[in-house]
């Protein structure tokens, strides 16, 4: 052996090259050590305890246990993003139990498993809840294939649960009775969200279990826990962090109102604040004593007026995130501007996304008046019917840091309003002045040009999504030159093989790209297969759809070769 | 293998003849041709694009439809399912059944075009050709042949005006008028 290198081994011992290492906890900080030398790479795998697997048929199982050997907690991602929105077909993939299996025997204390976009079935949640002793958190969300039956599971048999966080997901609401599964013994939850489901649990079990756990920090109930339950809950539970409540708006309350103003007054750590259904003027005060530690503010489903919401902001001082509906209007959001100096994060989402008539939402107007409030804005998402360039650049003038800009102007397709252009320039300024931007989606009528920018301008951008926009193959080039892209996402534009093909060397690099109702082909897409191997090059066949087009292709790295489990719907080329 | 089809800068799908390569919504295959968001320069042009795009997908060009294209605008399903639940109910008119007694059939009236009690009960003063009077809380429509009463949610037959407005809105299920002995009775039990 070269005594060069023996003497730097034993300068740094492996124990205690690990012990630091384990001090390092982001992946992608992880990722770089290992590329270091062999030494750190064996290091840096015996040494980490937990994995992401940003998707889930880009690694196997098998892969991940054979190079880390003491993992605690996973998170895996599974199908693309646009199956959100019922672009992907049921049964398309992305089962956990494979997962499961091999964790069982490799990783037998596994104790963490957050999920997104998995099909998770009840007999998953029943072994993940048997095999798996000292298994403690669970997050599900935008997963589907289970019912309650398999939080039963969970709730019976995980002993030392600390978090229960089920988002958002597809699931089939047996009933509530779940909840009551939780044995007497169990006290350790910190953590339980059952907020997405629609079922009633026994009040009574959930009391005893909120009463006698008392490290709970967040908890988020569903719609079906009135106000004066809610105010029995925070009784028993002043500790919290982030409270999501039942409906917001109830017939006849037993108490006086000024006891659940009490109640919220009484819970000094709480920092967020979710649920809020139905609530109306008349209950909304209560929470004011609670607001101006609030930094996060769920309204999202509370179908709240300008009024209402700039009396409430008005307590809100400390607000960094704002969710909110669209039917405060642009006259809401202006006191949004005023209220909120240090808001960091707004998303807008419509009430009616599919009928105008009902209400017109918000528009540039109020986009320009929160950008003008609120310098310190970093992240947005912002559903509108009508927008204009010139706001689009005032607010990228005022708010220079955005990292996430996702602006949806819901009618496909549609120009700067007022002067009827493509919405190019607006998108331009972002991209131009906001030099951290990671994140962008794009809509309304986009040509080339707005991609030739993002491509010259946005060198920190690692997610795109693009809709019917585009003019030609161009756009699609343009966008592949950004250094940093990871995830581009597409959706009726007119992109083609040409535009797909020029990627060839970049999607390497890249965690994946979909492309929907563009104009790709079935042989271009066998070109791209056939030049890159490392590459899964999949085509989901409609039947709608003649044989030569490639209607939806989904394309992502990975070294596990070819999907096993694809449907007869998904073609790997 | 044929490559032509990707490299034509055309807007179309391949082997369809474009004789334009601006900006235009006729490669929008699933969208419905909505006219308003065209480009309003070069009205021949778009509406020819247009109803060729139309017919691809095979919907017509009428304007006034909404667009029905999968999954746009993106948002999730569970609140699109949550939030139009609540906005079906508050933004379509809350309708409910008025009966009185003695009347041969019943009226229909919408709470949401009341502001207030006042406004409600002078309008089913209108409509049954009746006086109703003050409401107090103490004797209810003392002095009055009728009182105005109402089906809760719970079930329960209550006296109009006990509850705030906006909650009687919510709970407030049918209606009926009632008369003579009845209503007095009503009033004094309070």
């Amino acid at each position: 052996m070269d005594p060069n290198k023996k003497r730097v081994d034993s300068l740094f011992p492996d124990e205690v090259l690990e012990r630091v290492l384990s001090l390092i906890t982001t992946h992608k900080d992880r990722s770089s050590i290992s590329l270091v030398s062999k030494s750190w790479y064996n290091a840096e795998r015996w040494s980490r305890r937990h994995v992401f697997i940003g998707n889930c048929y880009s690694v196997s199982p098998q892969i991940v246990a054979k190079r880390f050997p003491n993992i605690r907690s996973v998170t895996i991602k599974g199908k693309p993003r646009f199956s959100d929105f019922n672009l992907v077909p049921d049964d398309w993939g992305a089962d956990v139990f494979p997962w499961l299996s091999v964790f069982a025997t490799v990783y037998p204390f596994l104790e963490e498993l957050r999920l997104k976009r998995m099909v998770v079935s009840d007999e998953s949640l029943e072994f993940l809840a048997t095999k798996f002793v000292g298994f403690r958190n669970l997050s599900l969300m935008s997963c589907d294939g289970f019912s309650t039956d398999g939080l039963k599971a969970v709730a019976t048999h995980c002993k030392n649960l600390t978090e229960l966080d089920i988002q958002e997901n597809g699931i089939e609401d047996l009933g509530g009775h779940w909840l009551s599964c939780f044995p007497e013994s169990l006290t350790s939850l910190e953590i339980l969200n059952f907020a997405s489901l629609n079922s009633e649990v026994s009040f009574d079990a959930l009391e005893k279990l909120v009463s006698r756990c008392k490290s709970l920090r967040v908890l988020k109930v569903n719609r079906n826990i009135s106000l004066d339950q809610l105010q029995k809950l925070l009784l028993h539970a002043p500790q919290l962090m982030e409270l999501g409540t039942g409906t917001f708006m109830q017939e006849l309350v037993s108490g006086p109102l000024t006891e659940l103003k009490n109640a919220f007054s009484n819970c000094k750590n709480l920092l967020t604040l979710s649920g809020l259904w139905d609530a109306t003027p008349l209950y909304l005060p209560v929470i004011y004593p609670a607001c101006a530690r609030l930094t996060f503010l769920n309204l999202s489903y509370a179908t709240l007026r300008s009024v209402e919401l700039a009396n409430l902001l008005a307590h809100c001082k400390s607000l960094r995130r704002l969710w909110l509906l669209d039917t405060v209007g642009d006259k809401g959001l202006e006191a949004v501007g005023s209220c909120c100096p240090l808001l960091e994060e707004l998303r807008v989402f419509p009430a009616d996304p599919f009928d105008e008539e009902m209400n017109l939402g918000v528009t540039e107007v109020g986009f320009i008046s929160v950008s003008r409030g609120c310098p310190k804005l970093h992240y947005t998402l912002y559903f509108c019917r009508q927008m204009t360039n010139s706001a689009v650049v005032a607010v990228a003038q005022n708010c220079p840091d955005f990292t996430h800009f996702r602006l949806c102007i819901m009618t496909p397709g549609q120009p700067d309003y007022i002067t009827k252009e493509p919405m190019d320039e607006g998108f331009g300024a972002i991209v131009k002045t906001c030099t951290k931007i990671q994140r962008l989606a794009v809509s309304g009528l986009l040509t080339d040009r707005t991609f030739e920018y993002i491509g010259k301008y946005a060198k920190n951008l690692e997610t795109l999504s693009v809709a019917f926009a585009g003019s030609s193959d161009l756009g699609m080039e343009y966008v592949l030159g950004c250094p940093k892209l990871r995830k581009l996402e597409i959706r009726d534009c007119p992109f083609g093989n040409a535009a797909l093909l020029s990627g060839l060397m970049k999607y390497e690099s890249m965690r994946s790209l979909w492309m929907s109702a563009c104009n790709v082909t079935m042989n271009g897409c066998r070109v791209l297969a056939k030049q890159r191997p490392m590459l899964n090059v999949e085509v989901i066949k409609d039947e709608e759809s003649d044989d030569s087009q490639a209607h939806k292709v989904y394309v992502y790295r990975t070294v596990a070769g070819p999907r096993r489990d694809a449907p007869p719907f998904v073609l790997t080329l | 293998m044929n490559m032509e089809d990707g490299l034509s800068l055309t807007l179309g799908l391949p082997g369809r003849a474009e004789s334009d390569k601006e900006p235009n919504m006729s490669c929008f295959k699933n969208s419905n041709n909505n006219k308003r968001s065209q480009p309003e320069t070069n009205d021949a042009r778009s509406e020819s694009n247009g109803s060729s795009a139309a017919k691809e997908a095979g919907m017509d060009s009428a304007p006034a439809a909404k667009s029905q294209v999968v999954g746009w605008p993106p948002v999730r399903n569970y609140r699109k399912n949550n939030v139009q639940a609540k906005k079906t109910e508050s933004e379509s008119g809350m309708y409910v059944k008025v009966s009185m007694d003695g009347a041969p059939y019943l009226r229909k009236i919408d709470l949401k075009v009341y502001k207030g009690y006042s406004e409600l009960l002078k309008a089913l003063e209108n409509m049954f050709k009746l006086t109703i009077g003050v409401y107090s809380e103490r004797d209810g429509y003392k002095g009055s042949e009728y009182a105005p009463t109402y089906e809760d949610k719970d079930g329960d037959w209550m006296l109009v005006g006990d509850v705030p407005w906006e909650m009687f809105m919510v709970s407030c299920k049918r209606m009926r008028i009632m008369k003579g002995s009845e209503a007095k009775g009503l009033g004094c039990n309070v």
